[in-house]
């Protein structure tokens, strides 16, 4: 029983305790990037997550055979060659991410929580926890992707998941959700630099509040 | 074509600053930037290292990968080799600067410490490699990209330790300590650069 549980731990602690980009502040870069629309936070979280399971796996696998000097050089190979693949993937089945995501599809090789949890995790564990620990990452990059994509396409254009179309085929071309209406100037600013900053700033604060312990907030008094 | 090059080179330090309007390089951006001298020591490790990569990439891209005739057909396309041929490159060059500096200036590879080795990961490098070959820039061009690049990266980089100096004295709310508070103050930071939009064009006329 205590097996299985550690199991699930390894897989949910991707999500909020270690969640990559808010806690361990890992893949900072995509993450400010490309989230102008959820969309994108979306297919950039799961072309991720791929590469992160995938380069999981075979680091784990190899992590007897490969020489303790050369493992940063030999873990980026593997990396580059997973994330290859999901260009040419995405290239030939998404063409519309592929251009939305532009320079910051093969840049997913730089990513620190890729090249992070391989030395981190995949080359002290076994394969199936290697697995695990690269889907719990990656749901976590995922979800934190595409909360600030929603937050700041919200609050940038008035539309939700503008875009998604590209992702799931069978929804109609130039599929949106008004979430503000058109008479409304959006806050263009949002979807620029510095609006990713901000979100970036509060939702990490928001991290911060919620996994602090309850008791240590009433000692903050109402300050907290 | 030396306007076009000035144009290119202030373009990239404040237009398209690779900080703070195209996010790369977050992470030493908000791990280096605390102290003045070792932001000033990485970026220009940084600097170093994105004009040699450029020479490097430039090269075997336009021979190597993607060849083309006197007429512009393409010889042959290796081009899906790009990711893997260009971030080995960079991190060969890296472990030869590592080396250098090691041997000739310890003070500053005590200083710059771990995030030498860092620089591997540093999507700037990557970055700007692959965004000369995507911009059609020809050898020129491309380092005197790469070199904007890296000395916007400095101005972004002195800038900031400035203001967080200033951000680590305030009082903030308890779950804004730290990150989130610096990240705030990249926000404002990174407004300011968009003043400079369009002030380059206006110069130069390109």
């Amino acid at each position: 029983m205590s097996n299985e549980n550690s199991k699930l731990k390894i897989l949910t602690n991707g999500i909020l305790a270690e969640n990559p980009v808010l806690r361990l502040v890992l893949g900072t870069c995509p993450t400010l990037a490309v989230t102008t629309m959820a969309s994108n936070g979306i297919g950039m979280g799961l072309a991720a997550t791929f590469v992160l399971l995938c380069s999981n796996i075979v680091i784990s696998a190899l992590r007897k055979i490969i020489p303790d000097q050369v493992r940063i050089p030999a873990y980026i190979s593997v990396i580059a060659g997973f994330v290859s693949v999901v260009q040419m993937l995405v290239k030939a089945f998404v063409p519309s991410l592929d251009a939305s995501l532009g320079v910051y599809l093969p840049l997913i090789v730089v990513n620190c929580i890729i090249l992070g949890r391989a030395e981190m995790f995949a080359s002290k564990n076994n394969v199936l926890d290697s697995a695990l620990d690269g889907i719990g990452m990656g749901i976590g990059f995922t979800i934190t992707l595409t909360i600030m994509g929603s937050i700041r396409e919200i609050l940038g254009a008035g539309t939700w998941m503008a875009g998604l179309d590209g992702l799931l085929p069978f929804l109609p071309a130039g599929f949106k959700i008004q979430i503000l209406p058109a008479s409304i100037d959006p806050f263009s600013l949002m979807t620029s630099a510095p609006g990713g900053f901000f979100v970036f700033g509060i939702l990490m604060a928001a991290a911060v509040y919620l996994t602090t312990p309850k008791a240590a907030k009433t000692a903050e008094g109402g300050e907290a | 074509m030396a306007l076009k090059l000035a144009s290119i080179f202030f373009t990239m330090i404040l237009v398209d600053n690779y900080v703070l309007a195209k996010f790369l390089g977050i992470c030493p951006f908000l791990g280096v930037s605390k102290k003045l001298d070792s932001a000033v020591g990485m970026s220009l490790a940084v600097t170093f290292v994105m004009v040699v990569a450029t020479a490097a990439t430039w090269p075997i891209q336009m021979f190597l990968l993607t060849p083309t005739d006197a007429a512009g057909n393409l010889k042959w396309d290796m081009g899906y080799l790009q990711t893997i041929v260009f971030i080995l490159i960079i991190a060969i060059l890296v472990q030869l600067l590592e080396n250098v500096l090691k041997k000739y200036i310890p003070a500053l590879y005590k200083s710059l410490g771990v995030y030498l080795p860092l620089i591997t990961t540093n999507c700037t490098i990557l970055g700007v490699t692959i965004l000369n070959i995507d911009n059609g820039y020809n050898f020129i061009e491309a380092i005197v990209c790469a070199a904007g690049a890296g000395i916007g990266f400095l101005v972004a980089m002195v800038l900031f330790s400035g203001v967080r100096r200033r951000v680590e004295q305030a009082v903030t709310p308890k779950c804004f300590e730290g990150l989130p508070i610096t990240l705030v103050a990249a926000a404002i930071t990174s407004l300011s650069f968009m003043g400079f939009g369009g002030i380059v064009e206006s110069i130069f006329g390109a």
